[in-house]
């Protein structure tokens, strides 16, 4: 063993929780090191090429708001971008691009290499070293020692990987990678509790080798719209995507064929997600459904290969083929790569701080699928938390929380850590209580200032943002101040807009509350109205359009800061309390929410426990008083 | 503090029963009823056997006078109502020896009961959950059968089932919505906006019913405050007397309030009236002479139901016809009596004057046209619907509030449907609705919605 360095933040992976949470650290000033089982697999997108869709779109715009990298980087690499649910309301659009892989894993690359304060080492970690419950450091396989103030765990799904392709199963990461096969124990060790997942990916194949005659293109959208609130406007060119079919034949294949599949045989024992199911699985499931969407998708501009979406299978590589070969455009299609499952460890994430710092280990943190999410943008928005509270803590600053009311990260982290989950979690809208707030068009509104007042958020972002907000505030407060009346003049501009006439004085913003009323319409129509940007113009049509829903949001956010202002003293006695149900005990006991608010939300928690407990605060408290 | 000292109630409704309970509860709940309870066959109290009865004497000890024959049981902790240990006396039922005992358990170290105490410490030493707590303490208030009725089904949770289901509709709508949001490109079948429109609606009938259901809840825990009002020899005490006749009746002293007021409980029909009167009105009759039209509007202003009486016989009156425009806001009955003498009175008059109110025609004499008035009592109290064992009745204050505001969420969902709103606003209504019956239940939030998407659509990449 030897002392190789000493770093205030060391984060083991370079993934999308590993990119995120190091360059937060470093861009905070703090000495950071990142290490990476292998440094081509920097940002390796495994499995789709996509980033964003609904909720995840939005976390990828709340880690640009923040000051992360995801967002600016799939820009920078898109190939194709597409808005999804224009149609549904504005808290549910959903942005969602495909990036050419290589290209985005040689970008991050490049930006961790030049960031200041940050190593880059290719290594694997065996151990990390604790004295006293307090981190010191980890320690690689060759017996190198790193230092450190605090550990990020970002490691993915590469802790006991172990790939399962029909009947054969071996030791190993994503995409042919090694896997940590010591660091699992020393996290045992450590009093940290870990759980097995699954997760899976479909087969690669060869654009040359298929047919797109016979699928319906898919192309990104005419304008595209950006993650970053950054990266510059523009059209860029673009790839399409195809759509094609599952039918009976596939099934037939799929069905003569479960017998070797490892899900069916039992080699698999790790929970899988039930959002993204196999194709095997779904076959099995909705027996009903004749026939399954498939997208079939670019992985990039300089490779042939190509993502089926909606096939991700561990059955045998000749069954792959077998049952590809009966669907529409892929009857001669050739495999590049077959797919696979993945069976890891993660971190059971009750066993965690709000900050993401371990409540066993001090200075430990873990983040991004180790923690039991899947997806990219669910493992960068916890790297970026991360991260950020690594380098607050080695500061002595308190962490920086977001709650449910502020982020999507905000409820994915409190769904964690107080909830927990028992498959790979994945963040939906549904999840968000408060998502006529949460909206992805307004991060920065939201995220910004707190970016800013931890010292990721730069100067130059901040001073935009700020720009924005006052524009978006003077032209509000412009359009409801600004009255009109009944007159034979606006008579006639309100029939030219083909909008109903007026009877009494109304505001401008009252008029553009109505249903047939646009911004731009307003403008064409009324004099003196400002040039704005379309971004600020998108804030007022909202902020205006869908007043009373929001307001009806902020309520609700009000009553529920009651709840959560409700403090738990950490060293209450569950067990103690009587009438609290036995599994209200156990699970209390074990997650100490802050909160009653967030007791409340621990499921198995009954209202009847948290009225139980209310009372026994209560008690407490005034017991305490007489005293 | 509180959960160790010891309590007592008095845990019968005063004056209604032939027996009368005293309930001690706590620690010391047995030395307490020993300063109090004599047991011939036993030397001390402290010998009594647990769930056991005894027969005895209550004594006021220092006077060593004896205040009634009891019976006394000791439930020893945990398994007693609040699990504490518990001392019930059973006495006689008049209100004198029910009293003096109570006043008797407090000289001797106990405290007298809040409201609900023993419900809240049967609550916190877990042995009731939290719909049951109040549902418990509304069969405690309950007055009459009709009342204990509605409050066993809640235990039972029949209101439960009923809000269960409107739950399970909206959170089917819910799910639908989500599943279009969250996998746009999966090949899900949207819900239009008049599909979801219309399952409101019907969800909006159910909840509805279950609101007009709660406002006879508080009826059946306090009684129906009715007052019945006329001239002199309208036939004011033979209406009482007749609905006296068929139904148990009973004449209460209310301790603290003005003597010579007097509350008469008629059971109708499991619904209780609570008949006010001053208490010469029984006697002298002429209510509107002796105090006025005044006084009247005073004494009916808080009344729920008033039974105003005419005489067929005779035509209306000035002071009729301003008592019935003093009447046009409020819940009554016209009853016309007398209807078998020759008829002098103008009824067109009347409708004229009152078109929305029920006009009876009755002989309290030959007893014609009582059951219809029963009848018409119950149904304006069920707003039409009668009470069935079956029903799901809200009597809990809470639960009516969490379904009040379930139906409005609803109704904002349609206003939302209304104006053309985006899919996500009409469920931020829905939401609010199916969280608002989520109070009643009990259930925790969390992960239903998204279960019930994955159990519904084939989603995945």
């Amino acid at each position: 063993m030897y002392i190789r360095g000493s770093y205030d933040v060391v984060v083991i992976g370079a993934g999308h929780a590993g990119c995120e949470a190091a360059l937060a650290s470093a861009r905070m000033g703090s000495r950071t090191l990142i290490i990476t089982i292998n440094l081509d697999s920097i940002a390796l997108m495994p499995c789709n090429p996509a980033v964003g869709g609904p909720a995840k779109g939005h976390l990828v715009r709340e880690i640009d708001a923040l000051g992360g990298e995801m967002a600016i980087n799939t820009d920078a690499t898109r190939i194709q971008a597409r808005m999804l649910n224009t149609g549904k309301g504005p808290a549910v659009h959903a942005l969602r691009a495909q990036s050419d892989k290589k290209a985005y894993q040689n970008r991050m690359k490049k930006i961790l290499e030049n960031q200041e304060n940050l190593d880059v080492v290719q290594a694997v970690v065996d151990k990390i070293v604790v004295e006293n419950g307090v981190v010191h450091g980890v320690l690689t396989e060759m017996g190198a020692l790193f230092e450190a103030t605090t550990v990020v765990v970002a490691t993915g799904t590469y802790l006991q990987g172990r790939i399962i392709l029909g009947d054969l199963a071996y030791t190993g990461g994503p995409n042919g990678q090694r896997a940590a096969t010591k660091l699992s124990d020393s996290l045992l060790k450590n009093g940290i509790e870990l759980v097995r997942f699954k997760t899976g990916t479909p087969a690669r194949i060869d654009s040359k080798s298929v047919d797109f005659s016979k699928m319906l293109i898919q192309p990104g959208d005419e304008e595209p719209v950006n993650f970053s609130f950054l990266s510059p406007e523009g059209k860029t060119p673009q790839l399409p995507c195809w759509l094609t079919y599952t039918n009976e034949n596939t099934h037939a294949v799929i069905r003569s064929n479960l017998h070797r599949s490892p899900l069916y045989t039992g080699q698999i024992q790790g929970t899988g997600p039930r959002y993204c199911p196999s194709i095997e699985d779904k076959v099995v499931r909705f027996p009903d459904k004749l026939s399954h969407q498939l997208f079939i998708e670019p992985e990039g501009w300089d490779t042939t290969e190509m993502y089926v979406q909606g096939m991700s299978t561990s059955l045998p590589e000749d069954v792959q083929l077998a049952f590809l070969r009966t669907i529409a455009g892929l009857e001669q299609v050739k495999i590049m790569r077959p797919g696979y499952a993945i069976e890891y460890d993660c971190v059971i994430p009750t066993q965690l701080k709000l900050s993401l710092e371990t409540k066993a280990v001090r200075g430990l943190f873990t983040a991004g699928q180790a923690n039991g999410t899947s997806g990219y943008e669910e493992a960068a928005a916890q790297g970026l938390i991360a991260g950020i509270n690594a380098s607050l803590y080695t500061k002595g600053k308190n962490p920086l929380i977001l709650s449910r009311s502020d982020a999507y990260i905000g409820v994915l982290i409190d769904d964690l850590i107080i909830k927990g989950t028992n498959e790979p979690y994945r963040m939906m809208t549904s999840r968000a209580e408060y998502r006529l707030l949460l909206r992805q068009d307004n991060a920065d509104l939201r995220l910004t200032q707190k970016g800013y007042d931890v010292g990721l958020v730069s100067r130059e972002r901040y001073e935009k943002f700020a720009l924005k907000r006052e524009m978006i505030e003077q032209e509000l407060t412009r359009l409801k101040d600004l009255m009109i009346g009944p007159s034979k003049d606006i008579l006639d501009r309100l029939s030219n807009m083909g909008t109903a006439e007026l009877r009494s004085g109304a505001s401008l913003a009252e008029l553009l509350r109505r249903n047939d009323v646009t911004y731009s319409l307003l403008q064409r129509n009324f004099p003196d109205f400002p040039e704005l940007p379309r971004d600020v113009v998108e804030q007022v049509e909202i902020d205006v359009k869908y007043e009373g829903y929001i307001k009806k949001q902020a309520q609700q956010v009000e009553r529920f800061n009651k709840l959560e202002q409700k403090m738990i003293p950490l060293a209450l006695d569950y067990a103690a309390i009587k009438g609290l149900s036995r599994e209200a005990q156990q699970k209390l006991t074990k997650i100490k929410p802050a909160s009653l608010g967030q007791a409340a939300r621990i499921s198995g928690v009954s209202p009847a426990d948290i009225s139980i407990l209310m009372i026994y605060i209560e008690q407490a408290r005034r017991q305490e008083g007489s005293i | 503090m509180f959960i160790n000292d010891t309590i007592a109630a008095i845990s019968t409704p005063l004056g209604e029963g032939g027996i009368g309970i005293i309930r001690i509860s706590g620690k010391d709940a047995l030395g307490v009823a020993s300063e109090i309870v004599r047991i011939k066959s036993l030397k001390s109290l402290c010998d009594t056997r647990s769930h056991t009865v005894y027969y005895g004497g209550a004594y006021d000890l220092p006077l060593d006078e004896k205040i009634d024959e009891v019976l006394i049981i000791f439930m020893q902790s945990p398994r007693s109502y609040t699990a504490e240990d518990v001392v019930e006396i059973h006495c006689h039922g008049g209100i004198i020896p029910i009293r003096r005992i109570y006043e008797l358990t407090i000289r001797a170290g106990a405290r007298p009961a809040e409201p609900g105490e023993f419900t809240k410490r049967a609550f916190l030493n877990g042995r009731i959950d939290l719909a049951q707590a109040e549902a418990v303490i509304d069969l405690i208030r309950a007055k009459t059968d009709a009342g204990s009725r509605a409050a066993l089904n809640q235990l039972e949770g029949k209101l439960s089932s009923q809000i269960k289901s409107v739950r399970g509709d909206l959170l089917e709508m819910i799910a639908f919505a989500e599943a279009a949001i969250d996998f746009p490109e999966e090949e899900i079948e949207e819900m239009t906006a008049v599909q979801i429109a219309k399952r409101v609606k019907a969800n909006m009938v159910v909840l509805k019913d279950l609101i007009n259901t709660a406002s006879s809840g508080k009826v059946l825990r306090e009684g129906l405050h009715t007052v019945i009002i006329g001239k002199p020899n309208v036939g004011k005490s033979s209406l009482l007397n007749a609905l006296l006749r068929e139904n148990r009746a009973i004449v209460t002293d209310i301790p603290g309030t003005t003597r010579d007021i007097i509350e008469e409980y008629i059971n109708v029909r499991g619904i209780p009236l609570k008949i006010v009167d001053t208490a010469g009105v029984r006697e002298t009759e002429d209510i509107i002479e002796k105090i006025g039209v005044e006084k009247a509007r005073e004494l009916f202003k808080k009344a729920d139901l008033v039974l105003m009486m005419l005489d067929m016989s005779r035509t209306l009156s000035s002071d009729d016809r301003k008592l019935l425009k003093e009447l046009a806001d409020k819940p009554c009955i016209i009853l016309l009596n007398k209807a078998d003498l020759p008829v002098l009175l103008d009824e067109q008059e009347i409708r004229d004057i009152m078109p929305e109110k029920l006009l009876l025609r009755i002989s309290v004499t030959k007893n014609e046209g009582i059951n219809l008035l029963e009848e018409q009592i119950v149904g304006m109290v069920f707003q039409g619907e009668v009470i069935s064992n079956e029903g799901a009745i809200v009597t809990n204050v809470r639960h009516q509030h969490a379904i009040q505001l379930a139906y409005d969420s609803l109704q904002d969902a349609l206003q939302t449907i209304e104006a053309v709103m985006p899919l996500d606003c009409i469920v931020v209504d829905l939401r609010a609705s199916w969280e608002a019956l989520g109070q009643i239940a009990g259930d925790t939030l969390g992960e239903d919605i998204i279960d019930q998407i994955f159990a519904t659509f084939c989603i995945g990449k």
